[in-house]
């Protein structure tokens, strides 16, 4: 009675939820799979002559697939060097860097109860500040690297400030002006990319020069792996972000902002100080994520500098639940699914884009748990119970 | 009560900029061709000096903006509508005197264009319309749109019938906008994630079955038949308006009777009232009887439908085929024209259209080359919406109850 009661509380409870959220997508992710697999189609075909066919074809196209990505992600038996059978894992934080940290952005801004869907333009413009430093200039490395950081944070809070800016003096709805802001960044940095400002001498296509080596943030594995400094950033930033929201008068301010606007107002807290605050904060940790970029991982400026970070860190804020442990956990995950889909294309012929399916239904899912209790009858919580 | 100053001060600003122009406008004379081949009558060509065709918007554009300080300040009055129009146009002409001196302009051309970039603008924005106003924030207009494009494609290449094609691009639509609608009704997901959330998942979807099923089968799934052109008699022979208008597509012509049916249900019958209703005050709407759930997935829903045959323009309508993320931001861009439009049919349609125009006339000063760079008109629509919710431009207020979960107690 008391062992079934504990296991009742185990999975009622929210803990559970994210788990089975993935799971569920990782099922629905494995139905398309098999569903789009040559294999598949040519042996459902005869079906009802020889069903065990369709049944091993579909086994062995999930299966290959999830085993390609989990290769790719993680740990790579079959590589024939040590180096390599490791280097998906560090493939894997390379990618959950800049997206745990604009992740933390957007999940202070959540928790201040601030949309900022604006991820993907502060990117661009920490990117855009940070490669302005690393390519007008040669200075000694430990004053170069530390400034074109600090100008890809500056970046972002400035182009994430003027939202909040916007918000406290207008009364411009976040959602609309960040989503707008989004695509104004995208093409100014088109636009200066075709101008001397960044394009390369020589070029014709929208691409910078290398930044200085100054200013590139090291190799923290050595040449052979892609992981770099940013890496470093990003987890103090975990703490920081833990430390500003719990732990600092300021962080309770943002809180109390998004917890009650009014209780907070009530409280003494100034509102729209405290808008443009958050908006600032939230867009600097994802101009750092572009200064990663920029400075680590790509080392110039392009177009698609950005990829799609803004929009994985919406997810990935969701995902961690805006709580800075939890958003390092869910951009960890969304980088492993990123780095081993690469795997899984070229060894499986699965193509990428199956991620963003499964990254959208674990968010569907776990932003439902009520979805979530009735797929795997879970029972209820108690206080919905009663 | 005070008058506010936003409208005189933001007019003064557009005069400064149209000022500004006037230097800089080089080549000496503006052609303006206004008339096709099919016209009723022939029209000559217009011949502007460019400069001075400029200098005299640009005065017309201070005397309108001193005007409307003189309003504002001596007689506490509103600026009339009718002359922010003008004002409208002057700037917007002079901005293309500025473009095109030294080059023909052709107007039917550049409208006609406009109008094909805005017709998914507009279908989006009658989807983000329906689901706005009952109280439905509808980030996922893209989706819907995708989706319609992506449905389209494959069943107007199998069955070979564009009719069918945008039945089920209007099916997907539904289909989406019900996930929307599950989400944020049923299950009380924040809407905004979920229209966020739901776009990643279309793009993702129709990406993957892109890559998997239609590019090894180009010509059964991936080869749709195209609108053809219905050209109206007489009325297609009006000049400027004749071309543009009425000898266009199908779609095209379903979109005119989709803006005037949204408009008169949402304002004109008792659905729309109740609609409206239930997206100012679920609560108050309960009380007196309406279903608020029903009406919420219905708009919704029916929303989807529109934005689904708008998407089915891109494949069925313009390109030919289905391409990765076609849409390529057009369902942002259509929810901007709502928020710009206020969230009236009519004005969205207008805005779009707008944001159509600034989008195509990119394209035409390319060839005429131009003084200003492609990115600063793409980015018009962006801006103008920013500008329109800070609220520069009179109070942009959405449906009161958007974004608000119904909760039945």
């Amino acid at each position: 009675m008391n062992q079934q009661r504990l296991i009742r509380e185990i999975f009622s409870g929210n803990a559970v939820i994210p788990i089975f959220a993935v799971l569920a997508s990782f099922v629905f992710g494995g139905i398309l799979i098999a569903f789009a697999n040559e294999d598949v189609q040519e042996a459902s075909g005869y079906f009802f002559a020889r069903p065990m066919d369709t049944v091993t074809a579909v086994l062995n196209s999930v299966f290959g697939a999830y085993d390609a990505l989990f290769r790719g992600s993680i740990f790579n038996y079959q590589a024939a060097t040590p180096q390599a059978m490791i280097k998906p894992i560090t493939e894997t934080l390379a990618f959950a860097t800049p997206i745990t940290l604009a992740g933390l952005g957007l999940a202070v801004g959540f928790r201040s109860g601030l949309f900022n869907i604006g991820g993907q333009g502060q990117i661009i413009f920490g990117a855009m500040f940070a490669g302005y430093v690393g390519l007008s200039f040669e200075a000694p490395f430990l004053i170069h690297m530390p400034m074109a950081v600090i100008a890809g944070l500056i970046g972002g809070a400035l182009w994430g400030g003027l939202v909040g800016l916007l918000k406290a003096t207008t009364g411009a709805n976040e959602v609309v002006v960040t989503i707008m802001f989004n695509y104004i960044a995208l093409l100014l940095l088109t636009y200066l990319l075709k101008t001397p400002v960044f394009q390369a001498p020589n070029q014709v296509n929208p691409i910078s020069s290398p930044v200085a080596e100054s200013s590139r943030l090291p190799a923290i594995l050595g040449d052979g792996f892609r992981l770099h400094f940013g890496l470093i950033i990003m987890l103090a930033m975990v703490f920081v972000v833990w430390w500003l929201l719990y732990r600092s008068s300021i962080g309770f301010q943002f809180r109390a902002l998004g917890f009650n606007p009014n209780a907070a107002r009530t409280a003494g807290v100034n509102i729209p100080l405290t808008y443009v605050l958050v908006m600032a904060v939230s867009g600097s940790l994802a101009g750092l994520a572009g200064a990663s970029q920029v400075l680590g991982a790509d080392k110039q400026l392009t177009v698609g500098i950005s990829a799609t970070f803004g929009i994985d860190a919406i997810t990935v804020a969701l995902l961690g639940r805006n709580n800075p442990f939890g958003v390092l956990a869910a951009g960890i995950l969304f980088g492993g699914l990123r780095s081993g889909a690469v795997l899984m294309q070229a060894n499986q012929g699965v193509p990428v884009d199956i991620v963003l399916v499964v990254q959208s239904t674990i968010v569907l899912f776990i932003a439902a748990p009520p979805l979530v209790r009735a797929l795997f009858r879970l029972p209820k919580p108690k206080a919905v119970q009663a | 009560m005070k008058q506010s100053k936003k409208t005189p001060i933001a007019l003064a600003i557009l005069t400064f900029l149209t000022a500004l122009i006037v230097p800089a406008v080089a080549g000496d004379d503006i052609e303006i061709q206004i008339a096709t081949k099919t016209d009723l009558f022939p029209i000559p060509n217009l011949l502007f000096p460019a400069q001075g065709f400029v200098i005299f918007l640009a005065v017309v554009m201070v005397a309108i903006a001193v005007w409307s300080f003189y309003l504002t300040l001596s007689k506490n009055q509103k600026t009339p509508l009718l002359a922010t129009v003008f004002f409208g146009i002057a700037f917007v002409s002079s901005v293309l005197v500025w473009l095109f001196a030294g080059a023909t302009m052709t107007i039917t051309t550049l409208l006609a264009g406009s109008l094909a970039l805005a017709v998914p603008l507009i279908f989006g924005s009658m989807s983000g319309a329906l689901s706005e106003r009952v109280g439905i924030i509808n980030i996922a207009i893209e989706g819907q749109l995708l989706a319609g494009a992506f449905t389209s494609a494959v069943v107007a290449s199998i069955t070979d019938s564009v009719i069918l094609g945008i039945i089920a691009a209007m099916l997907a639509g539904v289909l989406v906008a019900s996930l929307l609608a599950v989400f944020s009704i049923k299950y009380l997901v924040d809407q905004i994630i979920t229209g966020v959330v739901v776009n990643v998942l279309i793009i993702g979807l129709t990406s993957f079955l892109f890559s998997t099923l239609l590019a090894d089968n180009i010509t059964v799934l991936n080869q749709p038949p195209r609108f053809e052109r219905i050209s109206i008699p007489v009325l297609g022979q009006i000049p400027i308006l004749g071309p543009v208008l009425f000898n266009q597509t199908l779609i095209v012509y379903l979109m005119y009777v989709a803006v005037i049916a949204v408009f008169l249900a949402l304002f004109k019958t008792k659905w729309g009232l109740r609609v409206r209703s239930v997206g100012e005050y679920p609560k108050a709407s309960d009380t007196v009887g309406i279903k608020v759930f029903r009406t919420r997935y219905m708009s919704v829903m029916i929303g989807g439908a529109f934005a689904g045959l708008g998407g089915s323009f891109f494949t069925l309508g313009q390109v030919g085929a289905f391409g990765k993320e076609m849409t390529n931001g057009a369902g942002y861009i259509a929810l901007a024209a709502l928020i710009f439009g206020r969230w009236n049919p009519i004005y969205a349609a207008m805005a779009a259209l707008l944001f159509g125009f600034a989008q195509n006339l990119q394209y035409a000063v390319q060839i005429v080359g131009s003084p200003l760079p492609s990115e600063f008109l793409l980015m018009l629509p962006y801006v103008l919406t920013v500008i329109a919710v800070a609220g520069l431009v009179g109070k942009v207020r959405g449906p009161a109850a958007a974004g608000k979960p119904y909760i039945k107690s």
